[in-house]
C-alpha cells in the first residue's frame, strides 16, 4: 500500500477543506481500506471524519427521520424509529454484510461503496473502465453471471452492492451533502449514476462533497414491506437479486406501492411500471404476477446472467406476498 | 527519492492495559495487535473482511481488526481473546466451546469466541438480525424473544469455519445462553 497523509477532521468545514485539497473521506473503512490494500484505490491523503457530529438519528418536523451520515449500519437497523416506521430499512441493512462489518460501516459509506465486480476488485485484470477509464470491460465478454440486467452500457456492466440503497430508493430518501459550494439535498433517485460513457463515476456527488445525512419522509409502508435478498449462500454474500417492496393497503386495495430491484444495475432499480400494476388493485397472486412481469420487461441479460431475469420476477412475487401478509391476500 | 513513511503515535487500551505504539499510518489494528503488541491470539485469515478470524471488540462492539485502520481508532478500548480467561479459568464461552467440541484446527476460534460473546450481549439488548424478520412481526419492534438456532447462525454468519464445526459452535453458544452464564 502507498503511504498517505492522515488527518482527523474536527469540523465539517475542516473536512471539506481537506477534501478540496484532494484528501479522501475516511469513516468506517470497511470498503476503502480494503480497496487500498488491494491496490484498487491509492489516495495520497485521508481525512478521517469519524469524530464529526453526524452520528444521531432523529425524527423530523414533517414526520420523517434524519439519519446522520456517520451512524453505523447496526445503529440504524436497531433504532426504535427505524424499526417501527421503516422496518424495510432495518431488514435491508441486516441482509447485508455481517454484524462486525455493520458495526463499523456508516450510512454515508454504505452509499459510496464500490462495486464488487471481480474485474474491478483486482488490478491484475487489465480491463476495467470503472477502475482505469478507457481500459475496457472484461466482464462484458468474461464472467458476468452476477452483473447487470438494466441500465448497463458498452463500457460497464457492474452492479451496485448496497442493500441499504435499495430500501432508501423505496422510501424516496434524500441525501444531504455539504461541499465547497455549500449544502444541497439530492433525491436518492438522482444520487447514483448509470455508467454511460463514464463508469468511473458511481454517483453524482461532486468532488469534495461530504454526505452529512440521509432523510426519509414519513412512510406509508410501515405495516406492509419486505426486503428479499437472493444470493449464492444464505448469508454474508452480495445479492444476485434483491427486492425492496412497500405497499400501502387501504380497505383491501393497494393505494400506493414501491418496487425496487437491487443487484441488477449500477443504481437501485426502481420499477414504476410494476408499481402501476399494483395501485388500485387488491393484493393477490394475479396482481403480483402482473407486477413481476412488468418489473423485468426491460431486462437486457448478458450471456451468463439470463437466470437473473426469472429470479427477479419470482422474487418480486415472493416479496410482495410477504409484504402483503397472509391476512391481506385474496386469490 | 522515496518519501519518508509517516508514523503516528497510536494510543489504545488493550484488555485493560494502556499502550502507546509509534506505528506506520497504514497499519491495520490486526497487524498492530499481532506484530507490535505481541497479542497473536487474534488471527489473520483472509485480511480482507471475508472470514471473521480477526474479530475483536472496539468500544464494546465486535469489529474486523483487519479492516480497521489502527490510527482511526486511536484512544479506543480494545478487547481480544487474550483478555477472556481469568488466569487459568476460562470464560464461560471458552468452556462451552471445549465442552461442545466447537473447533477442530482452532484457527477461527478466537474470532468465533469474540463474536459469540458479543452476540449474547446484542441479543440481550434486543438487537435484531435478518432472521428476526421471519418470526413474529412484533419481534421487529420489540426484539426477538427466543434465541433460535436460526438466529445464532445468522448472527454468526461473519465467522467462517473451514473445518465445519458450525453445529457444535451453535450448540456451545446455545448452552451459554440457556445457562444465562456470561461474564462479558
Amino acid at each position: 500500500m502507498k503511504a498517505f497523509d492522515y488527518h482527523r477532521a474536527e469540523t465539517v468545514d475542516d473536512a471539506v477543506g481537506q477534501a478540496r485539497r484532494g484528501a479522501r473521506y475516511y469513516a468506517g473503512g470497511t470498503n476503502l481500506f480494503d480497496l487500498m490494500k488491494r491496490g484498487v484505490e491509492d489516495p495520497g491523503a485521508l481525512v478521517d471524519i469519524g469524530s464529526l457530529p453526524l452520528d444521531t438519528v432523529r425524527s423530523t418536523d414533517s414526520g420523517g427521520v434524519l439519519i446522520g451520515a456517520l451512524v453505523s449500519n447496526s445503529a440504524v437497523a436497531n433504532h426504535p424509529l427505524v424499526r417501527t416506521s421503516y422496518p424495510l430499512l432495518s431488514q435491508a441493512i441486516l441482509s447485508g454484510a455481517t454484524a462486525q462489518i455493520r458495526n463499523m460501516a456508516t450510512v454515508g459509506g454504505n452509499l459510496l461503496q464500490r462495486t464488487r465486480c471481480p474485474y474491478f476488485m483486482d488490478p491484475a485484470f487489465g480491463a476495467c473502465n470503472k477502475r482505469v477509464p478507457g481500459s475496457g470491460c472484461a466482464a462484458r465478454v468474461g464472467f458476468n453471471r452476477e452483473h447487470a440486467l438494466f441500465g448497463a452500457s458498452p463500457h460497464c456492466v457492474a452492479v451496485h452492492p448496497s442493500d441499504l440503497a435499495v430500501a432508501l430508493a423505496a422510501h424516496d430518501a434524500v441525501v444531504h451533502l455539504h461541499g465547497p459550494a455549500g449544502a444541497r439535498a439530492l433525491p436518492i433517485a438522482e444520487f447514483f449514476a448509470l455508467p454511460g460513457e463514464r463508469p468511473e463515476r458511481d454517483t453524482t456527488v461532486a468532488a469534495g462533497e461530504l454526505i452529512t445525512g440521509v432523510e426519509l419522509p414519513a412512510s406509508p409502508y410501515g405495516a406492509h414491506s419486505w426486503y428479499l435478498k437472493v444470493r449464492d449462500r444464505h448469508s454474508y454474500a452480495f445479492a444476485l437479486v434483491s427486492v425492496a417492496v412497500g405497499l400501502h393497503i387501504d380497505d383491501g386495495v393497494v393505494t400506493s406501492a414501491a418496487v425496487v430491484l437491487g443487484g441488477v444495475a449500477a443504481i437501485p432499480w426502481r420499477v414504476p411500471a410494476a408499481e402501476a400494476e399494483l395501485v388500485g388493485q387488491a393484493p393477490g397472486p394475479h396482481t403480483f404476477a402482473a407486477a413481476a412481469r412488468a418489473a423485468v420487461t426491460d431486462a437486457q441479460p448478458l450471456p451468463q446472467n439470463g437466470f437473473k431475469v426469472t429470479l427477479a420476477a419470482n422474487s418480486v412475487v415472493r416479496a410482495l406476498t410477504r409484504a402483503a401478509g397472509r391476512s391481506q391476500l385474496r386469490s | 527519492m522515496t518519501p519518508p513513511v509517516p508514523t503516528r503515535p497510536i494510543r489504545l487500551t488493550v484488555n485493560g492495559i494502556a499502550r502507546e505504539i509509534n506505528a506506520d499510518v497504514r497499519s491495520s489494528l490486526l497487524d498492530l495487535l499481532r506484530e507490535r503488541i505481541g497479542l497473536t491470539g487474534t488471527k489473520k485469515g483472509c485480511d480482507h473482511g471475508l472470514c471473521g478470524a480477526c474479530t475483536v471488540e472496539v468500544g464494546h462492539r465486535r469489529v474486523l481488526s483487519c479492516l480497521t485502520l489502527a490510527v482511526s481508532v486511536d484512544g479506543a478500548d480494545v478487547h481480544t481473546v487474550e483478555g477472556f480467561a481469568d488466569g487459568d479459568d476460562p470464560d464461560p464461552m471458552q468452556r462451552a466451546f471445549i465442552d461442545h467440541d466447537g473447533f477442530q484446527c482452532g484457527y477461527c476460534t478466537p474470532g468465533q469466541l469474540c463474536s459469540a460473546r458479543a452476540l449474547l450481549r446484542e441479543f440481550a439488548d434486543g438487537e435484531l438480525s435478518a432472521a428476526s424478520f421471519d418470526g413474529d412481526p412484533d419481534d421487529v419492534a420489540a426484539g426477538p424473544t427466543r434465541l433460535t438456532d436460526a438466529e445464532i447462525r445468522e448472527r454468526m454468519a461473519g465467522n467462517i469455519c473451514r473445518c465445519g464445526a458450525y453445529a457444535n459452535i451453535v450448540a456451545a453458544i446455545r448452552s451459554v445462553h440457556e445457562a444465562g452464564d456470561r461474564r462479558s
